[in-house]
């Protein structure tokens, strides 16, 4: 763990100096506060739900790009040597990068707390759809930044990186259609990969132990692919 | 300390180091030279832990870089040809994220212990990226020593430096040599030439020669060498060099086990046809003897073999 940990704290201090990290932050709130105005506007309800709804959609692109640096760069400039000549195991490696991003996607998730203290103070919001939402958005987020360190996992260059996570992490949201087209036993299959459905719960208060597996295991699956692709990677 | 043994490394169908055999012995510096390309940077990587070989064995400070690349990673201190560095971090933060994944005990005297030691302490709150490069090329050295590694690999150390900044680095890795087993990469012979015990040379993924820089340089002015195997019937190593010595022509006769020896001879003379005879004529069997000066050529006309030049301003 102490390994993961000094990879996890130097990638952090690199998010901090970095200008794409606040960038990227800056906009997510600056959008979601304009979402956040205006469907308290129109819906007059002291909920988030809709809210919740847009930060996945959002996310879906922002997280490839919170991701893409983690381990391109560290090819790009040649400090990969570094790292897989000192005595730290692949996988190590990649879950430190991994929760680099994730304690991000956390501060930023923090951020947004704002939004459930203007609902507090001004009406009397159901704080458990909140809660159960915020846990959603983490494990969803969490999810699709796994994604995203696969694909900079597999190429030295961010733009691709960031591009190849967003068809990850896209293409596993929009399967959910693909699913309903071929119906049958193989749809419910393909939906249960599909990302859509098990972000939904979430918001509705229900914390769905089924939903949390699901997102523990893309992560698992994202994370053991990205250690085995710089694997593959040594050889070369 | 180092023990490499039938190394092979292909990438695909391209065959980077074929069948490398050779020892470091603790304390030692080794020179590693070769034209680029010749298989340096593979060998290097193989004995750091970076890659493991396609076949063959090289055992680092006791330990097997393909069934226990960690161990032997624990015990290595390398610097890259490219120095790999974070240009947003500090000195003082780089080497300390190095020693923290190296789990250096006494982390912040020993950073301070090797910022001074490598003239760095200066420069401590500096960030990387406004370093000159050889202030860099110091800072990979740093981190290559913080865990105070057997064995330090070191490619290309001098490489883009300037003369004055060469001369630096050297002395720095020869004063690093008296703590740590070194092997050193470069193209260029002097270098190799002032800081080495033993030289190795290395051509299209095989090993060409391997000597002492003094006898590799008297080479150079003028010798050939000659590799011989023999079946000796029973007599000892010594009996043959003494039996090849005596060969007119012949400088020098080393023991390379197996029946194998290699003989350095004056450049004027071919000495083959009287060496054929001195093993004939003792009743030993000839199985092997040609002269590797051909080769060896090949790869010095590839070294660079001048100093850079000293720019003017």
């Amino acid at each position: 763990m102490y390994n993961v940990w000094t990879i996890t704290r130097r990638e952090l201090n690199a998010y901090f100096v970095s200008p794409i990290a606040y960038v990227v932050a800056a906009l997510f709130l600056a959008l979601h506060s304009y979402f956040f105005s205006l469907i308290l506007f129109f819906s007059q309800e002291a909920s988030l739900r809709y809210l919740f709804g847009s930060m996945t959609s959002v996310m879906l692109f922002i997280a490839p790009v919170l991701a893409m640096r983690l381990l391109s760069e560290e090819y790009r400039s040649g400090t990969i040597e570094l790292l897989l000549t000192s005595p730290v195991r692949d996988w190590e490696l990649v879950v430190g990068k991994w929760l680099a991003s994730v304690l991000l996607w956390l501060v930023m998730l923090a951020l947004t707390l704002i939004y459930p203290y203007f609902l507090r103070l001004y009406g009397s919001p159901d704080w458990g759809p909140i809660w159960t939402g915020y846990l959603g958005l983490f494990l969803l987020g969490s999810a699709l930044l796994a994604l995203g360190t696969l694909a900079s996992a597999a190429t030295e260059n961010q733009i691709v990186a960031a591009v190849f996570g967003a068809v990850l992490t896209v293409g596993l949201w929009v399967l959910r259609g693909a699913g309903d087209l071929l119906g049958g036993k193989v749809a419910q299959v393909i939906n249960y990969i599909a990302l859509a459905d098990h972000a939904v719960d979430f918001t509705r208060g229900v914390v769905d132990t089924r939903d949390v597996l699901y997102f523990l295991s893309v992560i698992v699956v994202a994370l053991f692919l990205a250690t085995r692709v710089v694997e593959m990677r040594r050889m070369r | 300390m180092i023990e490499v043994s039938g190394l092979t490394k292909a990438y695909g169908p391209v065959v980077a180091i074929e069948d490398l055999s050779f020892r470091v012995e603790k304390g030692e510096i080794l020179g590693f030279l070769g034209p680029n390309g010749a298989g340096k940077t593979t060998t290097m990587r193989i004995l750091t832990g970076y890659m493991p070989p396609t076949s063959g064995t090289a055992v680092v400070a006791g330990y097997d870089v393909t069934t226990h690349p960690l161990e032997v990673r624990r015990r290595v201190g390398y610097m890259p040809e490219t120095v790999p560095l974070y240009p947003e971090m500090t000195v003082a933060d780089y080497l300390d994220f190095m020693a923290r994944l190296r789990h250096v005990p006494d982390r912040r005297n020993r950073i301070a212990e090797v910022m001074e030691q490598l003239g760095l302490t200066d420069r401590a709150d500096d960030r990387i990226a406004k370093l000159s490069k050889g202030y860099r090329q110091r800072v990979g050295l740093a981190q290559a020593v913080l865990h105070k590694p057997e064995v330090l690999v070191l490619d290309e150390p001098t490489i883009g430096l300037d003369p004055r900044q060469i001369t630096e680095v050297r002395e720095l890795i020869r004063s690093l040599g008296e703590q740590h087993t070194v092997i050193l990469s470069t193209h260029i012979l002097p270098e190799v030439s002032q800081l080495a015990d033993r030289i190795l040379i290395i051509n299209r993924g095989r090993l060409v020669a391997e000597d002492t820089p003094e006898r590799l340089t008297a080479l150079l002015a003028g010798g050939q060498y000659l590799r011989v195997e023999i079946r000796p019937n029973g007599a000892t190593d010594s009996d043959v060099q003494q039996a090849l010595a005596h060969v007119p022509g012949v400088r020098e006769v080393r023991v390379e086990g197996r029946g194998q020896y290699t003989v350095v001879a004056e450049e004027d003379h071919d000495p083959r046809p009287h060496i054929a005879r001195a093993v004939v004529e003792r009743g030993w069997q000839l199985l092997e003897l040609h002269t590797t000066r051909l080769t060896l050529e090949e790869v010095f006309l590839q070294l660079t073999t001048a100093e850079p030049e000293v720019e003017a301003g």
